[in-house]
């Protein structure tokens, strides 16, 4: 038999292959850390793989939430052990082939230096993956597993035990009428508002870059600069300002200017056909500086001789602006502007901080203006429906994941690899 | 015909004009009105014009007055822990990350980044269950430490990734002669990779800065307490307490957060933006 093949089949126990190739330290750092990872993890694996299935069996012993993410954390132990437990079979395998060609293994010194050599990335790059796995992965895939089980205010520990009921919930979503009903109607609005809104912004913002950038126009750093103020000045707090001049009893626009036109007062905070159009305007307010500076940049980045060259041959400023600038602007910020259409699909800020996604909706828990991360909020921190909640996010996360990889495709971040 | 140009080129400007006016007075109207409020005596905006009659300073001190439910000062010093704590954080995970991704070739280096892109496309709203049940659980209610940890986190896919883009750029053969030369992977990344990649630090840094400040959600989620609350969480209750009642006061301490920060914003703009564009573009 060859060596490749039995130093493998060795390494089912970790270790054993490289002594098989007669490297004793490495064979014995395997076999050590084999051995240590049962002997530390004995227990949470018990525990956990127990956890996760049953979810508890006893009141008050088990709770089902501890367990669960015990569960989880014994899963993500075992991937890193699958992890270390593949490359000691690689390790053995490759050795055993160069035995094969007659070839001389590492030394132990070479093994050393190779370790600190190709462990450097690893090294390095380690604790940021470590914060990741605990602040982003951990909390997802806890999330993702409470979209399937019934966790709401009734079926919550310590009093009682959370069970697995599959797909229930989403199905729910789409068969109980008043989830169903509420969740189309949110998602409804959250797509007219990414696609109003955004759109609102991106087109001033462009708009006000070509007017600035105009030759003829003078004070031009004083124009850049007030028009630069909304993105400067903190969002949430500009939010609140306009929930106090929107505000129907005591608001400014109401009082101040639309008396000043002699227009009646208008319901902004509790007519929620309203709210949605001062929520629109706000967002054009807020978000249209960005793209216009981005926009400047591109224009001042378009060479004269293109816009000479089209006089000459007798083009109007509307055949420059639609031939020439156009183009070029949108060539060069379509990555942001796609970026502006994913943000404000989670724009939560502004929706919740403005008059918080009211005006309340008899018989719903959203309410009129709600898009769906604020809907979720809601679900979680106020009535405490954690599995909707937690299904609701997947769905969102799997619409923003498909949006986002469409838009990955078409640039070209993959084909650099 | 040259009159007709001359007419047209006056149109033309005139409507310019007139739109560059009125989007001033839109964006200084509320600005001013916030000014103006926070001058106005009493708590109630009914009354309040932009320049009051009796302008008082009362809102003012009453945010550093000392009350249970007010605590402005705490509040502005949470913010600024939080926000240059996150920052550091992630200027240092994120470049080191960027280094390895981006100039050494290791196994799982591909999948690494596949996961980093996969994970920037997750809001990180998702966590938000999981955070609100086991941060209860784990007795984390309120830790400044943990939203510190939660946001490094949440920045490191998107900032490894707009940094690698631009570590990138960076010719190799710098690395290689310093290597010649002798220097070690950490010290070329010291000497050589950091000052050239400056303008992404800054990118990283601002962003590091800027979330937490801005962040309601998970801020909401884990403060409970005021005395643990950050600025947004505070000005937040602050209207929604009594609406309209501390209106005024609000507005003063509004003010003196907006005021550094636009001030910031404004003389770091080009740098702010020629780095996100350099990034953005690169992907």
């Amino acid at each position: 038999m060859q060596h490749r093949t039995i130093a493998s089949i060795l390494s089912i126990i970790p270790g054993l292959g490289q002594f098989y190739n007669k490297q004793w330290v490495k064979g014995l750092v395997f076999l050590g850390l084999g051995i240590s990872f049962f002997v530390a993890f004995k227990d949470l694996l018990n525990m956990g793989f127990w956890g996760i299935l049953t979810l508890g069996t006893e009141v008050p012993r088990d709770n089902s939430v501890f367990l669960m993410a015990q569960g989880i954390i014994a899963i993500l132990v075992t991937v890193l052990g699958l992890i270390v437990y593949y490359l000691n079979f690689r390790d053995a395998y490759r050795n055993g082939q160069l035995r094969d060609k007659n070839m001389r293994l590492n030394t132990l010194k070479e093994q050393y230096h190779n370790l600190v050599e190709q462990g450097y990335p690893y090294v390095v790059s380690g604790p940021s993956i470590l914060i990741l796995v605990f602040a982003v992965i951990f909390p997802i895939l806890f999330s993702i597993g409470v979209a399937f089980t019934n966790y709401d205010l009734y079926h919550s520990p310590p009093a009682n035990l959370v069970d697995w009921v599959g797909f229930d919930t989403f199905a729910k979503i789409f068969t109980v009428d008043i989830w169903r009903s509420t969740f189309f109607d949110v998602l409804g609005w959250t797509v007219i508002w990414t696609l109003v809104a955004t759109t609102l912004q991106v087109g001033i913002g462009i708009l006000m870059a070509v007017i600035v950038n105009q030759k003829e126009i003078r004070f031009k750093r004083l124009f850049r600069t007030v028009l630069v103020l909304p993105w400067a000045v903190p969002g949430f707090v500009t939010i609140l300002i306009f929930a106090g001049l929107f505000n129907d009893s005591f608001g400014a626009i109401n009082n101040d200017v639309l008396a000043f036109f002699g227009i009646d007062p208008i319901p902004w905070m509790t007519n929620a056909a309203w709210s949605k159009l001062a929520l629109i305007m706000m967002q054009g307010w807020l978000g249209f500086p960005y793209i216009f500076l981005v926009t400047t940049g591109v224009l001042q980045s378009i060479p004269d001789d293109l816009y000479e060259a089209a006089t000459i041959d007798g083009a109007s400023i509307f055949a420059k602006f639609r031939h020439i600038t156009m183009p070029m602007i949108l060539l060069a910020i379509a990555p942001i502007i796609i970026t502006q259409y994913t943000f404000n699909f989670n724009n939560f800020n502004i929706i919740y901080l403005f008059n918080g996604g009211g005006p309340a909706m008899p018989g719903s828990t959203a309410g009129g203006t709600d898009i769906l991360v604020s809907w979720i909020y809601k679900l979680t921190m106020q009535s405490s429906q954690y599995s909707l909640a937690a299904a609701l996010t997947i769905l969102l996360s799997v619409f923003v994941i498909a949006i986002a990889l469409w838009q990955f495709r078409r640039t070209n971040s993959f084909k650099e690899e | 015909m040259v009159t007709d140009i001359k007419k047209n080129r006056f149109y033309r400007l005139f409507a310019s004009y007139f739109i560059l006016i009125f989007m001033m007075v839109i964006i200084i109207y509320p600005l001013l009105w916030t000014v103006g409020a926070s001058f106005n005596p009493g708590n109630s905006l009914i009354s309040t014009s932009i320049i009051p009659d009796k302008p008082t300073l009362n809102h003012y001190k009453e945010l550093f007055a000392g009350k249970e439910s007010l605590q402005y000062g705490q509040w502005y010093m949470n913010s600024i822990k939080i926000s240059v704590l996150t920052m550091i954080g992630t200027v240092i995970s994120v470049s080191f990350t960027a280094y390895a991704f981006s100039r050494f070739r290791f196994a799982g280096r591909k999948n690494g980044l596949i996961l980093f892109l996969l994970l920037q496309m997750i809001p990180q709203f998702s966590a938000l269950i999981a955070l609100f049940v086991l941060a209860q659980i784990l007795g984390l209610m309120n830790s400044h430490w943990l939203l510190i940890f939660l946001y490094i986190g949440g920045q490191i896919p998107m900032c490894t990734y707009l940094m690698k883009g631009y570590i990138d750029s960076i010719p190799m053969s710098l690395d290689e002669s310093a290597r010649i030369d002798g220097a070690s992977n950490t010290r070329i990344f010291f000497q050589i990779i950091m000052p050239l990649s400056r303008p992404m630090i800054a990118v990283v840094a601002m962003n590091g800065f800027i979330i937490p400040l801005a962040d309601f959600v998970l801020a909401s989620t884990i403060l409970r307490t005021p005395e643990s609350y950050t600025l947004p969480i505070g000005l937040y209750n602050l209207v929604n307490d009594v609406m309209g009642a501390s209106y005024t006061t609000f507005a003063a301490g509004a003010i003196l957060i907006s005021i550094p920060i636009a001030l910031v914003f404004v003389l770091l703009q080009k740098n702010f933006v020629s780095g996100l564009t350099a990034g953005g573009t690169k992907g």
